[in-house]
């Protein structure tokens, strides 16, 4: 049970590469941010995402080793 | 660009320099070991780095000088498509926090201090260690390379010209990873890091508004480039897979380097690994934000004699002198970080695979350390040499193809993590497919690393790197599937 659960959260780390090697899903301008086109703080964005879920996966197997 | 010297940023860049020389050379006694003669000491600061100091060192060699200059340089000539950097580098920790941790195991397990040693390990074949280990050295050469390029863009601007003043910078740096192997890097990556972060959020937060705002220097960008009929700040319809595949390619290969690896061997666990993949991004924030610089450098209405001076003809223009010697010292001392892990990877690897496997098997632990000092001196000078000797794009042109040679080591080193059924014939014939093949591939497209391909439909371009790990994935199934499982492998 405990195990299959940290697995789970491993599958979030597929979210980035979805996010990110689709390029039609952000190569536009608008809606602009701060004056950052869409495609550059979409982008910028993610950085943080990624961060977050790589935290929720480090949780669910920090205590692996 | 002015290159007359400014004694002021002079005086604050040989300040720093000299801080960071004291540094290297005090790293030997930093968290000193019983010895210093044991490769593991030497080459892998005794594998105890914590996650704070793995964050600097693997931050700090893999953000490197050369960065700094050419993201920027290539989001100032070519727009949106240069900015693929800022996608690699976060898909990339998503890749090393599952991988990273079960490869460091196993090399912690069975003491292994390079990949050669780990791919001999896992296959017991010579020959696929050999493959491993001299793709790394020959991917990293060019690679240091680029570093003595960065620092020479910043020594240029503070207005040393001439091959001395790097001469100078690139012994100091020998001498001090000599003596102190790892921890020097390690040690000077905690200045380096901080001063790049200063320098940076500087830059993006005082730049923009000397130029107008962010809208503003989006707009100048976009100018620049209808008046100049090339780049743009969006992707062109047939750039998708072109980006998404060097992303996804380069993100594969960053941590196959030599460099890249003795920073991940030399931490202290897997959870280290693990939390540095949660903690690293932030440096991707940097890296982002920096390449941005290309589009100020438009908004600023520089006059260039190559895109490489963008960033310092920026600070050159819009900061005072000692801030752009804090500047030029942060990306000078950007440049040795790197250059000396990758020296360092280099060496481990030439002791590991080459001296241990074909000239002395029965060299002590103390002779392994002595030869990995004398290799990181050879491995330095030969970049200098390169550098002082050849046109910078032959240093260009092969680290380019470094990217795609290092990424067929893949299969060898990480498959073996997960599963017994691939022997060496086949990931030898693999990785031969695809460091020929892409090498190939790369020069029929003139030096570019991207090919094109028409399934049909549209054509478009991808990277070649990842073309050619396909390939080498294919034929290593194939192969695998077909020879027996008792043969021997051959060569």
């Amino acid at each position: 049970m405990e195990k299959s659960r940290s697995k789970a959260a491993l599958w979030l780390l597929v979210i980035p590469y979805i996010g990110l090697l689709w390029p039609s899903l952000y190569n536009m301008r608008e809606p602009a941010l701060f004056g950052f086109p869409f495609f550059y703080w979409y982008q910028l964005l993610w950085v943080p995402i990624t961060a977050a879920l790589t935290f929720i996966a480090y949780r669910s197997v920090r205590h692996d080793d | 660009m002015t290159t007359e010297i400014d004694s002021t940023a002079l005086a604050v860049f040989l300040f720093f320099f000299a801080l960071v020389t004291i540094l290297g050379f005090v790293a030997s006694r930093w968290r000193k070991p019983a010895t210093l003669a044991h490769i593991d000491e030497w080459g892998l600061g005794g594998r105890s780095f914590g996650t704070w100091i793995t964050w600097f060192l693997v931050g700090g060699d893999f953000y490197t000088a050369y960065t700094v200059i050419a993201v920027p340089a290539l989001v100032y000539t070519v727009g949106a498509y240069g900015f693929f950097a800022l996608p690699y580098t976060i898909v990339v920790y998503p890749f090393v926090f599952m991988v990273m941790p079960v490869l460091w195991k196993r090399a912690r397990d069975f003491g292994y201090v390079t990949a050669g040693d780990v791919v001999h390990g896992q296959y017991g074949s010579r020959a696929l260690e050999l493959a491993v280990a001299a793709t790394g050295v020959i991917a990293t050469m060019p690679y240091i390379a680029l570093q003595l390029v960065g620092m020479t863009t910043v020594l240029k601007a503070l207005g040393l010209h001439g091959e001395l003043p790097l001469a100078i910078a690139f012994i100091v740096l020998a001498l001090y990873t000599y003596s102190a192997g790892l921890r020097a890097p390690a040690l000077i990556a905690f200045v380096k890091d901080i001063m790049i972060y200063i320098v940076v959020i500087t830059a993006v937060a005082l730049i923009p508004s000397k130029l107008g705002g962010y809208a503003n220097v989006f707009a100048a960008a976009d100018a620049a480039f209808q008046a100049k009929g090339s780049g743009n700040l969006l992707l062109g319809g047939n750039q998708y897979v072109a980006y998404a595949t060097l992303a996804l390619g380069s993100a594969l290969a960053a941590f196959m380097y030599p460099h890249t690896l003795t920073g991940i061997f030399a931490s202290n666990s897997g959870k280290t690994i693990r939390k540095n993949a949660v903690l690293l991004p932030a440096y991707t924030l940097l890296l982002g934000l920096l390449a941005l610089l290309g589009y100020m450098g438009h908004a600023a209405g520089l006059k260039l004699e190559s895109p490489n001076d963008v960033v310092p003809a920026l600070f050159k223009t819009l900061f005072s002198g000692w801030f752009s010697g804090f500047a030029f010292a942060a990306i000078a001392i950007g440049a040795l970080v790197p250059a000396a892990v990758m020296s360092i990877g280099a060496a481990n690897l030439f002791t590991r695979n080459f001296w241990k496997a074909y000239v002395n098997p029965e060299v002590s632990s103390a002779g392994e350390a002595k030869v990995a000092k004398l290799t990181s001196l050879v491995v330095k000078v030969g970049a200098l040499l390169v550098i002082i000797f050849l046109p910078t794009q032959f240093a260009l042109d092969l680290q380019l193809l470094g990217g795609i040679w290092i990424l067929q080591t893949l299969p060898a080193l990480v498959f073996g993590l997960y599963t017994n059924w691939f022997r060496a014939p086949g990931l030898l014939a693999g990785w031969f497919v695809g460091f020929i093949g892409g090498t190939f591939l790369v020069w029929d497209a003139g030096w570019k690393p991207l090919h094109l391909i028409s399934l049909g439909g549209e054509p478009f371009t991808i990277y070649t790197g990842l073309l050619a790990l396909a390939a080498n994935i294919a034929v290593a199934v194939v192969i695998n599937a077909v020879v027996p499982a008792r043969t021997p492998a051959r060569a």
